[in-house]
């Protein structure tokens, strides 16, 4: 790792102020990219501004079905967050699968969506429950915040929140992780609201994060797994690499958007 | 430089360090504590897992300077009064290391994941659940044994004592 120098931040207003004052300055949350990055010297930055002791930042809110995720709260946190599980149990379920137990306990929802890496999990969740990006200035849509790979709307110095969202009726994750890293190589999340569907896919997008919008309208019109028999998904802009072809990861988000209905299907009304 | 204050297995330690020292590195170097261990250097191997305010985190992903003001437990604070933890005496019960390695890392990590589980564990949740930590010599069976077994007499220890 080369030289970098360390700044812990006790507010967001501090926070901002480091960073304004560095040359050339990352902010750190749980630190499970950043770190491994800067460790192979792909990344390096002059300054670390440390947002994971900001009190503000930490925890889960849940009001009525109106919930807001603090920017630094752990994976583990929100995974075994019983209220939030009673509500939206495909986001602690999301959460309780995210790499390894060490990593869950570090990682943080904030920083999984500034880093936005395309085979990331949260982002499809935000998007298929029409999540908002909260900042230190302003709020964001999440269909506006995910821009491609790794690229959001975020400012170089702009320090996400909290994410809030509306409980969908119901919704489920489903993804095919990679065996070795775990990162997700297609993971469709599903959100039912009334009659509105959406469906969101991770992992396999050329830019990242995706709405599939044929899948949706199928299932607003039946929702059941059958519904996406006749589903051909298109592998023009879906990511090729030695881990999959497009068509592979084309046949994949079929396979796990029925799974994700097929999860919402089997459990309890 | 940073100031790095740890409470290390129940000792208060003060020390100094670059800002992008590892925590792996300050308690190995600065501490002497070389019972933890860095394996992969990328973050994969959970040779390096230590627990820090109670859970496990992988001490080669995370600054000194991070962890400053927070309470670690190594593989050297795991045991008491030199007997040795129902985890590590299952280990060793039930053949689960060859090389020993990867062993300070997959015992701190079946530390925690025993503690978050009290009402007991099956192998399915124990494979799972080790997916961090790698095992180049045993192929995981006889750890996934010892982990279990382990589980279970802390289990009723617990019940015992309540």
């Amino acid at each position: 790792m080369y030289e970098t120098q360390y700044h812990r931040a006790t507010s967001v207003e501090g926070a901002a102020r480091q960073m304004g004052e560095a040359e050339d300055g990352k902010y750190l949350a749980g630190g499970m990219t950043l770190i491994p990055t800067m460790k192979q010297r792909l990344a390096s930055p002059s300054d670390l501004v440390d947002l994971r002791r900001i009190e503000a930042l930490k925890g889960v809110k849940i009001t009525g079905r109106t919930v807001r995720i603090g920017a630094v709260t752990s994976h583990y946190d929100v995974s075994t967050n019983v209220e939030l599980a009673k509500i939206c149990p495909a986001i602690t379920s999301l959460a309780g699968h995210i790499g390894d137990p060490q990593v869950r306990n570090m990682g943080t929802i904030g920083g999984s969506i500034a880093n936005n890496d395309p085979a990331a999990d949260y982002p499809s969740a935000l998007l298929a429950l029409d999540a908002t990006i909260v900042t230190n200035r302003r709020s964001i849509a999440a269909a506006d915040y995910f821009i491609g790979l790794f690229e959001t709307a975020l400012e170089p110095d702009e320090i996400i929140t909290a994410v809030e969202f509306t409980a969908p009726d119901r919704a489920a994750y489903k993804k095919f992780p990679n065996p070795a890293s775990l990162y997700a190589m297609a993971g469709v999340f599903v959100a039912k609201s009334g009659d509105t569907v959406r469906v969101a896919v991770t992992g396999a997008g050329e830019n990242g994060v995706f709405r599939l919008e044929d899948a949706e309208t199928a299932l607003a019109a039946d929702f059941h797994a059958s519904a996406l028999d006749n589903l051909t998904v298109d592998p023009n802009g879906l990511l090729s690499d030695l881990h999959a072809s497009a068509e592979y990861r084309a046949n994949l988000v079929k396979v796990m958007a029925k799974r994700a209905v097929a999860e919402i299907a089997s459990r309890p009304m | 430089m940073a100031k790095v204050e740890l409470v290390v297995n129940g000792r208060a330690v003060k020390g100094e360090a670059e800002d992008r020292t590892l925590l792996v590195h300050f308690l190995r170097e600065n501490l002497g504590l070389t019972g933890t261990h860095v394996g992969c250097d990328t973050s994969q191997c959970g040779t390096c897992i230590v627990h820090v305010d109670g859970r496990a985190v992988k001490s080669c992903t995370m600054l000194a300077a991070q962890a400053s003001g927070s309470t670690v437990t190594t593989i050297e604070g795991l045991g008491l009064n030199g007997e040795l933890h129902p985890l590590q005496a299952a280990f060793r019960e039930h053949h689960a290391l060859q090389c020993g390695f990867c062993t300070p890392g997959m015992l701190m990590s079946s530390a925690d994941l025993i503690r978050r589980h009290p009402d007991g564990l099956d192998e399915a949740t124990v494979r799972l659940e080790l997916e961090g930590n790698i095992c180049r010599c045993t192929g995981y069976h006889n750890i996934v044994k010892a982990v279990l077994d382990a589980s279970e007499k802390m289990g009723k220890g617990a019940e015992k004592a309540a």
